[in-house]
């Protein structure tokens, strides 16, 4: 049996809500609020990075899993805000959690998929026995540009999973990945802020992979939507997920419990998995979950997982995401936000 | 800070590794190569308790060029619960907050840049529990 | 081993000395001295000073002092130990002499810190620099981690910390090489802006330039130049952990405690015998505790102590008559020697307005750091 023995979450303590970015720009809070389906989103604090969130995750997965830390052999961090153009984020990750030296590690960058994209190739790894645990985050730090759309929902957040054989939490009974060269969303090296194309993010990005994935493993699993106790979608807004579900044919009961996207905004690498994660939080032993991301560019990863016994022992170990999304939240004003965010000029 | 610098002390900075005198018990962080309290050489690798206590406290308002966009932030004593002490931030609070005696918990954050193109200089820091 | 007398003293004024510079004042300052003792050479000098390479980018700066006094060959060598770099510098003279090895012997001190340079930084660097700068601590953060401990612990107040303040400007308005020649009250202490909470700048030092010196001789030596003569009776110094957080207690500064013990036993007087005292009043708090560990007033008392008047002028034992660090200015390399000054001033009977009442035995006390380094010297006239 492969599957994930650990998983942990981490969202900054600082948030902004939705009013406070649409009075900055002269928008009406009530239609943004309504339109994206969002309130509030996590912004980090000066000191936080796509790095000192994984790192964080990690140890609440690394708490969960409750492995030595160099058994894992393989270290892989998905995000499109590696702090660092050359020089792995993996490598700060490894030495904090004291993984190093025998260990493969990669950074990966996939849009919002780059998460899962760690999550499927640690799955094959420990499959294949190549290593005995790996470990796969999926972390951000996102931006939206000043008055951009994008900037409602760009926040900060990232989850962390350990595969292996030995105390299976969530058994992966199936992986599937569609993938096609779709221009909806960039960031050109040396660019701030990324790029998008407006409406053509959406039906022929976002939903065409989403349900592409989502029917692909669902065909090739023999599993029907009703089938499963939940299921998670990449939410780069509200609306998009519960659009998904109901196309798919998911009740809005079924993605629930990792629709946290309207607290916590779109954690892009970090979004699907941590969704994932509040899930993993109340999910039943023998339950099974689907978990669909998206990364622009595009493609999404699908993972059908079957919950085991052993959920029931490592859930209470760290801390829940619902209580890392409500507790401690620390309000911020758009001129602290964006001191916070770096988006202010300070020199020539 | 130069490289070397900062690698050399990335197990006490990312992973809070001290060391516990093999003769007396006494904990050290960082570790030394001799005990300060009995003289003894010889020490058992160990690590940090994952929490603490405020001993003392401070707001700084001034800071040196590194730290100035931080400003006003929280400098703390605290000593781990296993009883070795050092400084640290105290973050993700308000001045109003701390508190001689509050218990606090370390975390892995950011501690400075050095400007736009120089290396991240992570460590320890801490939030109140 | 010879008795050992201070047979002349200078200084620059302290301040912002826009005009002149690093070498400008050391060698004004040692003039004045050399001049004061009405000696025709020296033999050897020693330069203490904390770190004009981060202030000014200059090191090797006992060449370029003995260069530009006029004095080469002689040997000379620069002392660090922070903030009390001359006051180690004395002890060396001290020994020079006592043994034997020269028989006058120049010892200055100076700093040159409004050169451009960031001084916050430059101070920075006598902390541990990988576990309490690397973290973002400054001086005055920590002196306010020892002030909020002591508070706690002893239920010092932020009026008797003010009080410092307010007695040191008091004293160092009557003080012509004093940088800040002005009284100030306990309201503009407690309500200037805050440093490092609970420390405000008015809690705080300046950051400042200038030099002192004195010329050593042995007390034999002394007598055939007739020179006004002030004898070294004793001499200590001792060490504590850098980092502040490494000791048991935050508010004791052991190092000030030892270094006066073994100066006392060396003079063979106690506490209670000191008719002046000039100690390293960096902040408030310091002066506050050093006065403690010097045995002044009981552990935990500083405060009231100070605040009910027993350390001003016309007190029990006068503390800083020259306006100490915090008034008189703060060039941390001088600030030793400048102390010695004071003291031989206010032995002499010469410290004019400031001048303490029939002072025959007087007391300077150096601290370097967050009091990891400490030396004091007794004197008598």
């Amino acid at each position: 049996m492969v599957g994930i023995v650990g998983y942990g979450s981490y969202l900054p303590r600082y948030r902004i809500k939705v009013e406070e970015i649409a009075h900055q720009w002269g928008r009406d809070s009530e239609t943004v609020k309504r339109g994206l389906m969002l309130k509030e989103k996590t912004v980090p604090g000066m000191d936080e990075d796509t790095i000192t969130i994984s790192v964080e995750a990690a140890r609440n997965a690394l708490k969960r899993a409750d492995i030595d830390p160099v058994e894992i052999g393989a270290l892989y961090i998905g995000s499109e805000s590696h702090p660092y153009a050359v020089k792995p984020s993996g490598t700060v990750v490894a030495e904090a959690l004291g993984v190093v030296p025998n260990v493969h590690i990669a950074d990966y960058e996939f849009a919002c998929k780059a998460g899962t994209e760690a999550m499927f190739v640690a799955h094959g790894l420990v499959k294949a026995d190549l290593v005995k645990y790996a470990l796969a985050i999926g972390a951000d730090t996102s931006q939206g540009a000043p008055g951009d759309a994008l900037e409602f929902s760009a926040a900060a957040g990232g989850s962390a999973f350990i595969f292996g054989k030995k105390g299976v939490i969530a058994e992966i009974l199936d992986t599937f990945s569609y993938t096609t060269d779709t221009p909806d969303f960039w960031r050109r090296e040396g660019a701030f802020y990324p790029l998008h194309s407006g409406r053509f993010t959406g039906e022929p990005a976002y939903f065409k992979h989403e349900l592409g994935a989502a029917k692909a493993i669902l065909n090739k699993s023999g599993y029907k939507p009703t089938d499963f106790a939940h299921a998670i979608f990449h939410m780069p807004n509200g609306k998009f997920p519960l659009a998904v579900a109901k196309r798919l044919g998911f009740t809005k009961e079924q993605i629930d419990a990792g629709w946290i996207v309207p607290l916590m905004g779109n954690t892009y690498s970090g979004s699907s998995p941590t969704g994932f994660s509040a899930t993993l939080d109340i999910a039943k032993p023998g339950e099974l979950i689907i978990l669909v991301s998206f990364g622009s560019g595009a493609g999404s990863d699908a993972f059908i997982f079957k919950m085991t016994d052993r959920i029931d022992e490592v859930r209470d170990k760290a801390t829940k995401l619902k209580e890392i999304l409500e507790n401690n939240r620390i309000y911020l004003d758009y001129g602290q936000y964006a001191k916070y965010r770096g988006k202010i000029i300070m020199s020539g | 800070m130069p490289s070397p610098r900062y690698r050399r002390e990335m197990p006490q900075r990312y992973r809070l590794e001290a060391a516990k005198c093999k003769k007396c018990g006494k904990l050290f962080f960082p570790p030394r190569l001799v005990c300060a309290a009995c003289g003894s050489k010889g020490f058992d690798k160990t690590k940090l308790s994952e929490t603490g206590t405020i001993i003392s406290y401070t707001i700084i308002r001034v800071a040196p060029a590194d730290f100035a966009t931080q400003v006003p932030y929280a400098i703390a004593i605290v000593e781990s619960d296993n009883g070795a002490r050092l400084t640290t931030q105290v973050v993700d609070c308000k001045p109003e907050d701390l508190e001689i005696g509050k218990k606090v918990k370390f975390v892995f954050r950011k501690l400075y840049t050095e400007g736009h193109t120089g290396i991240i200089c992570y460590g320890y820091k801490a939030v109140l529990v | 081993m010879r008795e050992v007398a201070v047979i002349g003293c200078g200084m620059t004024k302290f301040g912002e000395l826009w005009e002149k510079s690093l070498r400008d004042i050391f060698v004004e300052a040692a003039l004045k001295a050399i001049d004061d003792a009405g000696v025709d050479h020296i033999d050897s000098m020693y330069v203490g000073a904390m770190t004009p390479g981060l202030f000014v980018g200059q090191e090797h700066i006992s060449a370029l002092m003995a260069d530009y006094l006029g004095v080469a060959p002689i040997p000379a060598m620069r002392v660090e130990s922070a903030c009390c770099s001359s006051g180690m510098a004395l002890r060396l003279g001290l020994f020079e002499i006592s043994s034997g090895h020269s028989d006058i012997v120049l010892v200055g001190g100076v700093e040159k810190m409004n050169d451009g340079a960031d001084a916050t930084y430059a101070l920075a660097t006598a902390a541990d620099q990988e576990y309490e700068v690397y973290q973002g601590v400054t001086f005055p953060g920590l002196y306010a981690l020892i002030a909020r401990a002591h508070m706690h612990r002893y239920g010092t107040t932020r009026k008797q910390l003010a009080a410092v303040s307010v007695k040191n400007h008091h004293n160092g308005a009557m003080n012509p090489n004093a940088q800040f020649q002005r009284e100030v009250t306990l309201e503009q202490v407690m309500n200037a802006t805050l440093v490092a909470d609970p420390l405000t700048v008015l809690d705080s030092s300046p950051v400042s330039d200038g030099a002192a010196c004195v010329v050593l001789t042995s007390v034999d030596f002394a007598k055939q130049l007739k020179a006004p003569l002030v004898k070294i009776l004793g001499s200590g110094a001792a060490t504590d952990t850098l980092a502040l957080h490494s000791r048991e207690d935050i508010t004791a500064l052991k190092a000030v405690k030892v270094s006066g013990e073994v100066a006392y036993k060396m003079a063979g007087v106690k506490p209670s015998d000191i008719d002046v005292a000039e100690v390293h009043d960096c902040f408030s708090i310091a002066e506050i505790c050093i006065i403690e560990e010097l045995g002044f007033t009981e552990k935990g008392k500083g405060g009231p102590f100070t605040e009910q008047g027993n350390t001003a002028l016309e007190g029990k034992i006068p503390v800083n008559p020259s306006g100490g660090l915090k008034s008189k200015g703060h060039p941390v390399g001088a600030t030793g020697i400048a102390q010695v000054v004071e003291v031989v001033e206010q032995l002499r009977g010469k410290a004019g307005k400031r001048q303490v009442k029939n002072a025959t035995i007087g007391l300077t006390q150096n601290m370097g750091g967050s009091g990891a380094s400490s030396v004091t010297h007794i004197f008598k006239i």
